[in-house]
């Protein structure tokens, strides 16, 4: 994963599947990228267990309280996006 | 009036069946799930066969989210609470939330899941342990993981004692379901063939090093020189009788009459181990003699020295070939917290259907174990009470007594807090 | 009730930070020292926390041989060491009490984790192999596998052959373990158990499991403040590591040979939050269920409760969850009675901790006097309760209340109350 230079919803879809499953009641072929990682069934545990895996691969520095201050998957994924591009 | 424990579920995960029916039928058939190990490459190990569940798909038993959180343990234990109470019709959401508890036995935890973790925190560093070790690994997450999926809110509880820890579970579901609570899930699970787990397990020298899968491990028989260790076990669904009856409960498969825990005394004493004690309280706790027990699944350690002791204590009380014997774990091999809660569910199973499983492998018994060990086939038999032995690393000793409901005196027992009448 | 069985504590046994021995850790409560420094047990220097409340231990200079020493986790050490100094100050000698009539109850949320990490990365070269040597396998390894060895290492040092088991309910455990242990004595399973509870989960991996998910205090800067319970700056958990050991015997026998009482256990209950496995509710509303439950079984009403012993942990959400508990559950009562947390100074030794604050508690009837809540400067507005900051305090106490929280959404609560004829 070393030469991504952008990262997308998508690739935070699939993050997302790997780390903390999808919820039975949430289809990640609709737009979620405005639905909050609550929404989609994903508790503080789910979000800090994807914050390590993009932080252990890609380098970004996510912060404690990602689940707050990014609670979306487009905020999130924007978030790393910029990093990555910086 | 006193309340009586029933088991009105039951749910099997096992190497030779997914399902209480699915295993039965592989039981009484003599099919095995022990097999070579397929998880890794066993080449440079001294053990290379285990009792795996091959075609078990966490993803079609439990819930997507749920998956990365768990070990393999946990799934095996969410999947088969899943199935005891669908067998038993019960919903959750028809009891009180207080009045529903989970109890289960644990021997080893989320191995596997702890192995990746730690490796991950040597080979990378400590910010690659994930978040979910924190949940995964420890003793209580299977009970904990179905109290939550069901939303039971009553007392709680986890049981370590190595293989007789699931006797030591339905013995406190027992004492719940006694003091009042309505519904307690309780049984156990075990997974822990990664190459630590097995590492960690032959240490004790009691693994099987053979790599036959027909022959390495023979209970009581010429030949016995371990065992087989395996993944799985079973939930059962207990209720007290009267509240199974009015909520017409689909089945009634037995109650747990009898229950007793000892403990050996220190090694190098040179005095007899306490298994025979706790069967003989077990009879006491229930109220029967021996010569009431049709069958006695015995706890099978495949240990020469193991077994014959264990056929000393079951010779001791029923006599000479007294009453017939059976092990079905050998076609499992011993599941640790699994183990007991399977043979639990083997003994309602073989009550309901007046057949006792045989002990597959074993052809000649040895030596000094002078038992009816069901062999060959599965036996035809009238079976209105059944025993179950289990005894744990370290010196745990435990026996539960399981009847036919039909059957049972209305008998006056004690109540949880009054003093005992032995 | 004519005839019912109660069940007394006559023998204490602590290992804790700050000291080893009951004695040692009296003075550290009743001096308010906090026992929380940076980590010295493993390079933490990697770590997002580095601070734990360790305890100075030399098992040799404790009493246990070399054989024992090689044998048993740093865990199982404590617990037995423990158990000796319980024994030793209860009177109770070999053979006073028939083996089979003691039972054992010993809590562990970890086991020996310690141990069993400490062999991986020998096993695996350092974590670089999944496939683990076995040929460098420990003989002891499969005890460090299978906490209930740790039971077995206190049924041994008591002479146990009763009702043996290891309670492994998480951060709950030392709590339920004891009331598991009561449960023993009130159904006349045994006249005697040893019960209590002990972790040692100061290792590499159970610190980055907690780093993981944030829970532990970052405070590296200030580690004797790290670990404080109620107040505004409190950043999480610092990890702790001990044990505490009970005697317990049925009252009557205990008054007939004249042994020094120190407190009765009057009371239990455990409940399940069924929400998640490490979130709660702000409403505290299972906990509170617990704490009615306990208090009913003991016959006691809010009004007799003279001092609150809390979980206390110092996470945000903790302590606002348990302070909501007190307030439902107590009502009016929680305003006036003290409540404070001792892991302010000995930190969160996870299953073990709940012994130990049943053994603070014991110590608080005894001497008239309630510990502290140290580093309690400023305290968080949600938390208004008297929480006894800083100084320990004299104080009339018949009816305490002790509660534990833990992983697996489990709740307990135990009342224990001056010894007392009716």
């Amino acid at each position: 994963m070393a030469q991504i230079t952008s990262f997308t919803v998508d690739d935070l879809k699939e993050t997302m599947r790997t780390c903390a499953g999808v919820n039975e009641a949430v289809n990640f072929d609709d737009d979620i990228a405005d639905v909050t990682f609550e929404d989609l069934g994903y508790d503080s545990l789910a979000v800090l267990e994807m914050a390590a895996k993009l932080q252990n691969h890609l380098g970004v520095v996510i912060p404690d309280d990602a689940a707050e201050q990014l609670p979306t998957p487009r905020a999130l994924a924007e978030y790393v996006n910029v990093r990555l591009a910086g | 009036m006193t309340r009586r424990a029933v088991i009105t579920g039951i749910g099997v995960a096992a190497p030779n069946g997914l399902g209480a029916e699915a295993y039965w039928a592989a039981t009484l058939e003599g099919r095995s799930g022990i097999g070579p190990i397929t998880r890794f490459d066993p080449a440079g190990y001294p053990f290379r066969v285990a009792g795996e569940i091959g075609d078990f798909a966490a993803a079609q038993h439990v819930p997507s989210r749920l998956i990365p959180q768990t070990d393999n343990w946990t799934h095996l234990g969410l999947t088969s609470a899943a199935l005891a109470l669908e067998d038993a019709g019960a919903d959750p959401a028809a009891f009180p939330e207080y009045e529903m508890a989970v109890v289960t036995a644990s021997s080893s935890g989320g191995t596997e899941f702890g192995q990746r973790e730690i490796e991950r925190l040597w080979s990378k560093g400590p910010s690659w342990v994930g978040a979910y070790q924190s949940i995964a690994w420890f003793y209580a997450a299977t009970t904990g993981q179905i109290s939550i999926r069901h939303g039971m809110r009553g007392p709680c509880g986890v049981v370590c004692a190595e293989q007789a820890g699931a006797l030591d579970a339905v013995g406190q579901a027992r004492q719940l379901i006694r003091s009042g609570t309505a519904l307690v899930v309780t049984g156990g699970t075990d997974a822990s063939l990664c190459p630590y787990g097995l590492t960690a397990q032959h240490s004790n020298g009691r693994l099987s090093e053979s790599d036959d899968p027909e022959r390495a491990y023979l209970p009581f028989g010429v030949g016995a020189a371990g065992y087989v260790p395996g993944e799985g076990g079973a939930m059962l669904v207990t209720e007290d009788a009267d509240d199974a009856r009015a909520r017409s409960a689909p089945v009634v498969y037995g109650e747990i009459a009898g229950y007793a825990a000892t403990f050996d005394p220190r090694p190098g004493s040179g005095r007899e181990p306490g298994l025979r004690r706790a069967m003989e309280l077990a009879l006491a706790d229930a109220g029967m003699s021996a010569g009431e027990v049709d069958v006695v699944f015995a706890d099978a350690a495949g240990v020469p020295e193991l077994d014959l002791s264990e056929a000393a204590a079951i010779n001791a009380l029923f006599g000479s070939r007294g009453v017939p014997v059976t092990a079905p774990k050998t076609m499992t091999g011993r599941l640790y917290a699994g183990g007991a809660a399977l043979d639990l569910a083997c003994a309602l199973l073989c009550m309901r259907d007046g057949v006792i499983p045989p002990t597959t492998g074993v052809t000649e018994l040895a030596p000094g174990c002078d038992l009816d060990l069901v062999r060959g086939a599965a036996r035809e038999a009238r079976v209105r009470a059944a025993m179950v032995a289990a005894r744990g690393y370290g010196g745990f000793n435990a026996a539960v007594i399981v009847t036919k409901t039909d059957q049972r005196r209305s008998r006056w027992h004690r109540s949880p807090r009054s003093p005992s009448t032995t | 009730m004519a005839g019912e069985r109660r069940v007394v504590i006559t023998g204490i046994g602590v290992t804790a930070p700050g000291g080893i021995g009951t004695k040692a850790f009296w003075e550290l409560l009743t001096a308010g020292r906090t026992a929380t420094r940076t980590i010295t047990l493993f390079d933490a220097s990697g770590f997002r926390s580095r601070v734990a409340a360790e305890c100075d231990f030399d098992p040799a200079a404790e009493g246990l041989s070399p054989q024992e020493i090689r044998r048993m986790d740093r865990a199982a050490q404590f617990g037995v060491v423990c158990a000796r100094e319980a024994l030793a100050g209860s009177g109770l000698e070999e053979g006073d009490v028939a083996p089979e009539r003691i039972g054992v109850s010993i809590g562990s949320a970890v086991g020996c984790t310690t141990g069993l990490e400490e062999e991986y990365v020998v096993l695996s070269d350092g974590g670089r192999r999944w496939l683990v040597d076995p040929a460098y396998a420990a003989r002891h390894l499969y005890g460090y596998m299978v906490p209930s060895t740790m039971a077995c290492e206190v049924a041994w040092a008591a002479g146990a052959e009763g009702p043996v088991s290891l309670i492994s309910t998480g951060c709950t455990a030392g709590l339920d373990a004891v009331g598991n242990g009561c449960q023993l004595i009130w159904t006349g399973r045994a006249d005697v158990v040893i019960a209590g509870a002990t972790d040692a989960p100061l290792s590499p991996i159970t610190a980055a499991c907690f780093d993981a998910i944030k829970a532990t205090s970052p405070n590296n800067d200030d580690p004797a403040h790290a670990s404080r319970p109620f107040d505004a700056h409190r950043d999480g958990f610092v990890l702790g590591e001990g044990a505490a050991v009970f005697v317990l015997e049925e009252r009557e026998a205990a008054r007939r040979r004249g042994a020094h009482v120190y407190a009765e256990i009057a009371g239990f209950a455990n409940r399940s939050n069924a929400y998640h496995m490490t979130g709660l509710k702000p409403d505290g509303r299972e906990m509170a269920e617990a704490i009615r439950q306990a208090m009913w079984w003991g016959r006691l009403d809010p009004a007799d409760i003279d001092y609150v012993n809390a979980h206390g942990s110092g996470t945000r959400q903790n302590d606002r969850h348990e302070t909501a508990a007190f307030k439902r559950a107590l009502g009016r009562r929680a305003y006036e009675v003290p409540v404070s947390s001792i892991k302010s100074m000995v930190g969160h030794s996870l299953g073990a901790i709940g012994s130990i604050e049943v053994a603070a508690c014991a110590l608080a009837i005894e001497h008239q006097v309630v510990p502290p809540t140290a580093n309690l400067h400023n305290r968080d507005p949600e938390c208004d309760l008297d929480y006894v900051p800083l100084t320990a305090r004299e104080h009339p106490i018949d009816s305490v209340l002790s509660v534990g929280s833990g992983f697996g959404g489990f709740q307990t609560a135990m009342v224990i109350r001056r010894d007392r004829a009716a």
